[in-house]
C-alpha cells in the first residue's frame, strides 16, 4: 500500500505541473497582451516581457493566497460550507465504531474526526491534507438509509481518499483551477466592458501612443482571449480526469480494506436511487464525495468528477469471491471493455489475495426504514441543539433550541408536561461547548442557525383531519387532536411549521 | 603505490558494506516495531472484548433464566482467553470465545424483551464493532508480519537478520476448524 502512495505522488506531481503550466501560461499571455496594448509599438518585445512577468506575478499571488488559505483552513472551510457538525461517540456509536474499524484496518495512527451533514440527500466525503488531520463527513440521510455493512463500505472508500492523499491533491488542483477561472473571468469581463463602454476613450488614447501596439499587439490580444477561453476548459478536463481515476482507486482500496465488495456495491446502489442533490455543493468540492453530489439528468463523460455509478457497482459485483487490486482490475476490464482504464501499476503490484467475507448478520436484519430515518432525524436535531422530553403517552417531544418556557403541551395527548430545567440547561451548555471548542470555532452557533433543517410552513384551517403534501412529495396528515405548532414529515424528516389560520 | 590503492579500494568497500548493514538493520528494526505495534492493537481490542463480556452477561442474566449454560460458557471462555499468553494459545482461546459468543447471539433471538433492551442493544453494537476491530487489527498484523518475515528470509537482509538474531514473527491465525463451525445465523 505504501509503495503505491509513493508512485501516486509522482504521477500527481505531473498533473499538478501540467495544471501549473496552464495557469502560468495564462497569466503570462494576458499580462503581455494588456501591457502591450497600453504602451506603444516602439518597445514591442520589452513591454510584452514586462507585462508577461507582471501577469505571472499576479497569477502566482492569487494562487499563493488561495493555497495558503486552503492549506491551513481547507478542511474547516469545506466542513462549514457544507454545514457539517462534529459528533462524538455518544451521538452515533455505530458510525463512530465503523470509522474506528476502518482506521485500524488501514493501520492509521490517528482516527479522523467524524462529522454529520445536515442534509437528507445521500452522500459522504473526506477532508484533511494528511491522515493526521483528516475528517470524514456523512449526510444524515445516508445514516438513515444504509445498514452497517454498507456504511462500512462508504467509510472505507472515504478513508482510502485520505490514505492516498487524494484530498491534498484534489485540493491543490482545485486551487489552480480556481485561480485559472478567476483570472480568465476577470480578463474576459474587463475586455467586454472596456470595448463596450469606453471604446472611444481607449481608441483616442491608443491613437496618441501609436496604434495600440500594432499588429503584434493585436495578435497577442487574440492569443490572450483564446487562452482565457480555452484554459479553464483544459483545467476542468485535467481536474475531472484526475478525479475519476481516483474514484476507481478508492473503490478498489475500500474493497481491500473491508474484504467485502458487496457492502460498497449495495451502498452505491442505494445512493444511486437517491434523486436529491446535496443542497450546498459546488464543482470544486465535488470530487471529495462518494458519488457526484450534483445530480443531473445526463452525465457527460469528460465533464464529470465521478465515473458512472452503475459501472462502479457492476465492477464491484463481478469481482467474485477473491479480493485484491488484481481482481478489481480484471473486473474493471470485463465491465468497461476497451474503455476500461488501469489502476496504478504500483497498486497492481500488491499481489495479496483475500477471500471475501460473509455479510454481517445484523446487515440482513431489516430495521424498519421509518425507524432508521427517525433515528437520523433525531440525531440531526441533537446536533442542532434540540432537547428531548418524553411524555407519558409514549411520545418523544422535541424542543427546538429557541424554546424557553418550562411547560409544554403534548401534541398527542394534550398532557401538560414540565420541562426539566436540566434539559434546557443541557441544550445551553451544548451550545457553549460547540462555540468554545476547536474545530468548528466560534462561528458554530451562527452556523447552526442556517444549517437547521429547512422549515416549511403550512396554514391549517380549523381542527379537523387535514392532510397536505410536504415539499418532498410525501403526505402529512394531522389528526383533530394534534395541537403542536410543528410536525415532522415522516418520509423526508423535514420539519414543517403549522400556522393556525383563524377561520 | 599498488598496495596503497588496493588498501583504499578495500576501505571504500568496507565503508559501503557497513553503511548497507546499518541501513538494513534499521529497516528490520522498524518492521519489527510495526509488527509489535500491530500486535498491541489486537491486544487492546481483545481486552476491550473481555471487559464488555461481564456487562453483557449481567444484562442478559435477568432475561435468560433458562440459558444458564450458555452464559456460563461465555464467562468460562472469557476467563480462559484473558489468561492465555503467546500468539498461538491466545488465538485458540479467542476462537473459542468467539464461538461461545455467536452461539449466545443465536439464543438471544428467542428473547424479544432482551433484544429490545437499550442497554443490551448498545452492548451488542459495541461487541459487534469490537469483533470487527479484532478482525481488522488481525488483518493489519498479518500484513505486517508478512512484510517482516519476507525481509528476514530474503537476500541480502537475511544475512543481517542472522547476524543480529531477528526471528520470524507468528501469524495470528484462528483455527480453521473453529471458524468453520461458527453457526450461520439467519433471521428470516
Amino acid at each position: 500500500m505504501w509503495e503505491q502512495i509513493r508512485a501516486n505522488k509522482r504521477k500527481s506531481l505531473m498533473l499538478v505541473l501540467a495544471m501549473a503550466l496552464v495557469q502560468m501560461g495564462l497569466g503570462f499571455i494576458i499580462g503581455a497582451a494588456l501591457f502591450q496594448n497600453m504602451s506603444g509599438a516602439e518597445q514591442v518585445g520589452a513591454a510584452a516581457a514586462t507585462g508577461g512577468l507582471l501577469g505571472l506575478m499576479v497569477a502566482g499571488f492569487i494562487w499563493l493566497v488561495l493555497s495558503l488559505v486552503a492549506y491551513f483552513q481547507g478542511g474547516q472551510i469545506l466542513m462549514r460550507a457544507s454545514g457539517a457538525h462534529r459528533i462524538e461517540k455518544r451521538d452515533h456509536p455505530q458510525l463512530f465504531n465503523v470509522v474506528e474499524e476502518m482506521t485500524i484496518a488501514a493501520g492509521l495512527s490517528k482516527m479522523p474526526a467524524v462529522y454529520i451533514i445536515d442534509d437528507m440527500s445521500l452522500n459522504a466525503f473526506a477532508t484533511g491534507r494528511s491522515p493526521d488531520n483528516a475528517a470524514v463527513a456523512v449526510t444524515a440521510g445516508l445514516l438513515g438509509k444504509l445498514n452497517r455493512d454498507q456504511l462500512q463500505g462508504v467509510i472505507a472508500h472515504e478513508m482510502s481518499h485520505v490514505i492516498n492523499r487524494d484530498v491534498l491533491f484534489m485540493q491543490m488542483l482545485g486551487i489552480m483551477l480556481g485561480t485559472i477561472v478567476i483570472i480568465s473571468d476577470v480578463f474576459l469581463r474587463g475586455m467586454f466592458y472596456s470595448s463596450a463602454g469606453s471604446s472611444r476613450r481607449y481608441r483616442s488614447s491608443s491613437r496618441r501612443s501609436g496604434g495600440g501596439g500594432g499588429p503584434a499587439g493585436a495578435i497577442l490580444m487574440i492569443l490572450a482571449v483564446l487562452m482565457a477561453v480555452l484554459s479553464p476548459i483544459m483545467a476542468y478536463l485535467i481536474f475531472f480526469a484526475a478525479s475519476r481515476r481516483r474514484e476507481y482507486l478508492a473503490d478498489a482500496n475500500a474493497v481491500v480494506l473491508t474484504r467485502y465488495p458487496e457492502g460498497l456495491a449495495s451502498a452505491l446502489e442505494v445512493i444511486s436511487h437517491d434523486t436529491k442533490s446535496l443542497a450546498r455543493v459546488n464543482k470544486a468540492t465535488a470530487p471529495m464525495f462518494i458519488s457526484n453530489p450534483v445530480r443531473k439528468a445526463v452525465g457527460a463523460g469528460a465533464m464529470n468528477t465521478h465515473p458512472p455509478i452503475d459501472e462502479r457497482i457492476r465492477i464491484l459485483r463481478s469481482m467474485g469471491g477473491n479480493v485484491s487490486y488484481g481482481t478489481y482490475q480484471a473486473a474493471w476490464a470485463k465491465v468497461g471493455g476497451a474503455k476500461a482504464g488501469r489502476l496504478p501499476a504500483s497498486a497492481l503490484a500488491d499481489k495479496k489475495q483475500f477471500a471475501a467475507r460473509e455479510a454481517h448478520p445484523d446487515a440482513l436484519k431489516k430495521k424498519s426504514q421509518k425507524e432508521q430515518l427517525r433515528e437520523a432525524g433525531d440525531l440531526l436535531r441533537k446536533v442542532n441543539q434540540f432537547a428531548f422530553v418524553a411524555c407519558a403517552c409514549g411520545l418523544r417531544i422535541k424542543l427546538p433550541p429557541d424554546f424557553k418556557r418550562d411547560h409544554v403541551q403534548c401534541p398527542r395527548c394534550h398532557r401538560d408536561i414540565a420541562v426539566p430545567a436540566a434539559q434546557l440547561a443541557a441544550v445551553a451548555t451544548v451550545g457553549q461547548q460547540l462555540s468554545g471548542e476547536g474545530g468548528l470555532g466560534a462561528v458554530a452557533p451562527q452556523q447552526a442557525a442556517p444549517a437547521a433543517p429547512q422549515v416549511l410552513e403550512f396554514a391549517r384551517k380549523g381542527q379537523d383531519w387535514t392532510s397536505f403534501k410536504c415539499a418532498c412529495g410525501g403526505t402529512v396528515t394531522l389528526s383533530p387532536s394534534f395541537a403542536a405548532d410543528r410536525v415532522t414529515c415522516s418520509s423526508c424528516g423535514r420539519e414543517i411549521r403549522i400556522k393556525r389560520a383563524s377561520s | 603505490m599498488g598496495v596503497g590503492i588496493v588498501l583504499l579500494i578495500l576501505l571504500a568497500i568496507l565503508f559501503f558494506v557497513v553503511i548497507a548493514v546499518i541501513g538494513i538493520f534499521n529497516g528490520l528494526v522498524r518492521l519489527r516495531n510495526q509488527v509489535k505495534n500491530a500486535w498491541s492493537q489486537i491486544d487492546v481490542q481483545l481486552k476491550r472484548r473481555h471487559d464488555l463480556i461481564p456487562n453483557l452477561v449481567e444484562t442478559a442474566k435477568g432475561y435468560m433464566q433458562h440459558e444458564r449454560d450458555t452464559l456460563e460458557n461465555i464467562t468460562k471462555a472469557r476467563n480462559l482467553a484473558a489468561k492465555a499468553s503467546g500468539v498461538n494459545e491466545q488465538a485458540q482461546a479467542e476462537g473459542q470465545l468467539g464461538q461461545a459468543l455467536s452461539s449466545f447471539f443465536l439464543v438471544v433471538e428467542n428473547y424479544p424483551d432482551l433484544k429490545a433492551n437499550q442497554n443490551f442493544l448498545a452492548l451488542q453494537e459495541e461487541l459487534t464493532s469490537t469483533e470487527n476491530k479484532i478482525g481488522f487489527a488481525r488483518q493489519n498484523y498479518n500484513d505486517q508480519v508478512l512484510g517482516f518475515n519476507n525481509k528476514i528470509q530474503m537476500f541480502p537482509s537475511n544475512i543481517v537478520a542472522g547476524m543480529f538474531n531477528f526471528t520470524q514473527a507468528d501469524f495470528f491465525e484462528i483455527e480453521d476448524e473453529a471458524e468453520r463451525t461458527v453457526p450461520k445465523v439467519s433471521f428470516s
